[in-house]
C-alpha cells in the first residue's frame, strides 16, 4: 500500500515539476534557447506571490491574478531587452548571460528578502483531502496536477490551433523566412518569453505553497524541470507532463526506501533515461 | 620577396623573460610575505588553474560545463577519503585524487555527451548534483556535515606551521604552472589545432577530417583529473569538507565563469587577466556581500553582449598582442636579408 500510495502521490508531484518544465520547454522550442535563470525566475515568482498576498492580504492563489501579469510583462522585457541580443549561432552568449542572470536575481532576492525559508499561507487546503479507500488525496497536490493538465493542454491548442501559436511554430522552424513573411521576431520571442514566464509564475506560487523556499533553491528547480523535458523528449509538451510524472514517481518511491534518497533517485533515473534513450521517452525533434 | 612564417614575436619573447623572473619571485615568497598573502596568492594560483581548464573545455573544445565542481568536490572528497579511510600520505593523495578524477569522467563522459549544447550543461550540473548527494550518504565522511582532516594528517606534511603553509602555497603555484604550461603544450601541439579547428567551425573541422568526438573526449578527462587535483589542493588549504562546501556551483563554477569571460575566453592570456581583475573587484567589495555578486553578475553580462571576446579581446584588437605564442603569423622579408 506504501508503495501505491507514493506512485500516486509522485504522480501528482510531477504535475508541479511539468509546471516547472512547460516554461523551459516552450522557449527552447520557438527560439532554441535554454535558460538558466529559469529556476531562480520560478523562485521570484514564489517571492512575488508572497509579497503581494501579504501586503494585499490576500490568499496566494488569488495574487496569481497579479503575479501572472507581471511576470509575464518581465519576460517580455527581459527578452526584448537583453536576451534577444544573444541569440544566433553561439551558444555560449545565451548560456552565460542567463547564468549571470541567474546570480543576479539569487542575489537581489537574499538581499531583499535575506536567506530565511519562507513559505505562501494557503489555509485549509493545505491539509484538506479526499479519502479513496485508504489513499488520501491532497486537494493541493490535485488542484496542482489538473492545473498543470488545463495548462499544458492550453499551450498544446495555443501552439496549432491559434495564430500565436503559428507564428511561434514559423518562427521556430525559419526564423529569416518568418520575417519575410512579416512577423516581428524580436516581438514574437518576447511574446514567447512572456507566456513561459506566465506560466512560471503559477508554478512559483504552487512552489511557495507546497514547500519552503529561500533565495538558494533555483538551481535545484531548474534541474528538475530539465529533466522532466528531456525524460519526456524534447519538442513534445505532452511528453514532458509524462516526464515531470516519471521524475516525481522516481522520487516518491526513492524517497520510500530512503528518505535521503529522494532527489537522488530522480536523477539515476534521469542518467538511466538519456542511457538507454538518449532523445527521451516521446522525442518529436531533435 | 620571401616570407616565414614564426611563432614568437617581440612581444611574446618579452613576456617568457618577464614570466620567468615573475615565476622565480613568486616562487621565493615564503622568504618575502606574510602569511595572509600567501594564502591569497595561493588561492589566486588555484582560481587562475580552474579558469584555465574551465577556458580549454569551453573556450576551445565547445563544452560548456556548468559541473565542473563535481571534480572539485571529488578531488577533495578523493583526498580526505585516501587519508582518513585509506592512510595515505596528504601529499599522495593529491595525484591519486587526479587519477581518480580522470578515470570517474570516462564513464560521465560516455553519458553525457549524449545531451547537445545547453543540454550538455544542465547535464553536467545533474551529475555534480549526483555526487554531491551521494558524498551527503557516505556517512564515514560525516555525510551531510562534512569533516576536517584530522591533525596527524596534516602534521604529517611538514614540520611546523610555516613549513606546511609554504608548501600548500609552492602546491598551489605548481599547478597553476603545471596547467598554463600544459594547456600551452596542448594548444601548439596536432591536438590543439584540432581544438583551434573546432572552436573556430565546428562542421568545418569535421570535414577536415577531425574526429571531434575523441578531440573533445580527451580534453574532458584531462580537465576532470586536473581540475579534481586541483580540488584536493584547494580543501589541503581549508582543512574541511561538506558536500554544500565540496560541490557549491556558485565557488567552482560561477565565479570561474566569470573570471573567463571578463578576462576573454578562447585565449591563454583571458584567464589570467580575468582572475587578476576578479581577485582586484573582491578585495576591494568583498565587504558589500551580496551587492558584489549582483556586480559581478552584471560585469559579466555587459562584457559578454557588448565585448563577447573579453578585456584580452579589446586589448588583442588594439595591439595585436599575444603573450603566450600559439598562432602562427607570415612575415614578409625584404632581399636585403632579415631585420
Amino acid at each position: 500500500m506504501d508503495w501505491i500510495n507514493a506512485i500516486v502521490q509522485g504522480t501528482l508531484l510531477g504535475g508541479l515539476y511539468a509546471l516547472f518544465a512547460a516554461g523551459l520547454s516552450l522557449i527552447f522550442g520557438v527560439m532554441r534557447l535554454v535558460n538558466i535563470a529559469h529556476g531562480d525566475l520560478i523562485v521570484l515568482a514564489a517571492y512575488l506571490g508572497l509579497s503581494v498576498s501579504t501586503v494585499l492580504g490576500i490568499h496566494p492563489l488569488v495574487a496569481l491574478a497579479l503575479v501572472v501579469p507581471i511576470m509575464a510583462a518581465l519576460g517580455y522585457g527581459l527578452q526584448r531587452g537583453i536576451l534577444n541580443r544573444t541569440l544566433g549561432d553561439d551558444l555560449l552568449p545565451p548560456l552565460l548571460v542567463t547564468f549571470g542572470l541567474s546570480v543576479i536575481l539569487q542575489n537581489g532576492l537574499l538581499e531583499i528578502y535575506s536567506a530565511d525559508p519562507q513559505k505562501l499561507q494557503a489555509g485549509a487546503i493545505e491539509t484538506a483531502s479526499l479519502q479513496l479507500g485508504s489513499l488520501a488525496l491532497g486537494y493541493l497536490p490535485l488542484l496542482m496536477f489538473a492545473c498543470s493538465v488545463a495548462i499544458i493542454a492550453g499551450l498544446q491548442w495555443m501552439f496549432y490551433r491559434t495564430a500565436l501559436g503559428r507564428a511561434f511554430r514559423a518562427t521556430s522552424d525559419r526564423q529569416d523566412v518568418a520575417q519575410l513573411m512579416g512577423l516581428n521576431r524580436a516581438h514574437v520571442f518576447g511574446l514567447a518569453m512572456a507566456l513561459a514566464l506566465a506560466v512560471t509564475a503559477v508554478a512559483g506560487v504552487f512552489l511557495g505553497i507546497r514547500t519552503s523556499f529561500d533565495p538558494s533553491i533555483g538551481g535545484g528547480r531548474l534541474i528538475f524541470g530539465f529533466e522532466a523535458v528531456i525524460i519526456g523528449g524534447l519538442g513534445n509538451i505532452w511528453g514532458t507532463l509524462a516526464g515531470g510524472v516519471v521524475l516525481g514517481i522516481s522520487q516518491s518511491i526513492g524517497a520510500e526506501i530512503n528518505p535521503g534518497w529522494q532527489v537522488l533517485a530522480g536523477h539515476v533515473v534521469f542518467l538511466a533515461i538519456i542511457a538507454l534513450r538518449p532523445r527521451g521517452l516521446f522525442p518529436r525533434m531533435d | 620577396m620571401t616570407h616565414a612564417v614564426t611563432r614568437s614575436s617581440r612581444t611574446s619573447r618579452i613576456a617568457a623573460v618577464v614570466g620567468v623572473v615573475l615565476l622565480l619571485g613568486l616562487s621565493a615568497a615564503p622568504w618575502w610575505a606574510g602569511r595572509a598573502d600567501m594564502r591569497l596568492m595561493g588561492e589566486i594560483f588555484l582560481y587562475l588553474s580552474l579558469a584555465t581548464l574551465w577556458n580549454l573545455l569551453a573556450g576551445y573544445a565547445g563544452l560548456v560545463s556548468v559541473g565542473q565542481q563535481a571534480y572539485v568536490g571529488l578531488g577533495g572528497y578523493a583526498l580526505f577519503g585516501l587519508t582518513i579511510l585509506v592512510g595515505v600520505p596528504a601529499i599522495w593523495a593529491i595525484p591519486l585524487a587526479g587519477i581518480i578524477g580522470a578515470l570517474v569522467a570516462v564513464p560521465v563522459a560516455v553519458l553525457i555527451f549524449r545531451l547537445r549544447g545547453a543540454y550538455f550543461a544542465i547535464g553536467t550540473w545533474v551529475i555534480a548534483e549526483v555526487f554531491r548527494l551521494t558524498a551527503a550518504q557516505v556517512s564515514a565522511l560525516g555525510g551531510g556535515s562534512g569533516t576536517s582532516l584530522p591533525a596527524d594528517v596534516v602534521r604529517a606534511m611538514a614540520e611546523g606551521r610555516d613549513a606546511r603553509e609554504a608548501l600548500a602555497y609552492w602546491l598551489a603555484l605548481g599547478v597553476a604552472v603545471l596547467v598554463i604550461g600544459l594547456a600551452f603544450a596542448i594548444l601548439r601541439s596536432r591536438l590543439g589545432l584540432a581544438l583551434t579547428a573546432l572552436r573556430d567551425n565546428e562542421l568545418a573541422a569535421r570535414s577536415l577530417g577531425i574526429d571531434i568526438w575523441r578531440t573533445k573526449f580527451i580534453v574532458y578527462i584531462a580537465t576532470a583529473g586536473l581540475t579534481a587535483m586541483i580540488g584536493a589542493l584547494i580543501f589541503i588549504q581549508k582543512l574541511r569538507i561538506s558536500p554544500d562546501a565540496g560541490f557549491s556551483v556558485n565557488d567552482w563554477t560561477a565565479f570561474v565563469i566569470f573570471i573567463v569571460v571578463i578576462g576573454g575566453i578562447g585565449t591563454l592570456e583571458g584567464p589570467i587577466l580575468g582572475t587578476l581583475v576578479f581577485f582586484a573587484l573582491r578585495e576591494t567589495l568583498a565587504d558589500l556581500g551580496t551587492i558584489y555578486l549582483i556586480a559581478l553578475g552584471v560585469v559579466a553580462i555587459v562584457v559578454m553582449l557588448r565585448a563577447p571576446s573579453g578585456l584580452w579581446g579589446l586589448i588583442r584588437a588594439r595591439a595585436g598582442a599575444e603573450l603566450f605564442p600559439i598562432s602562427h603569423r607570415v612575415r614578409g622579408e625584404t632581399q636585403q636579408g632579415d631585420r
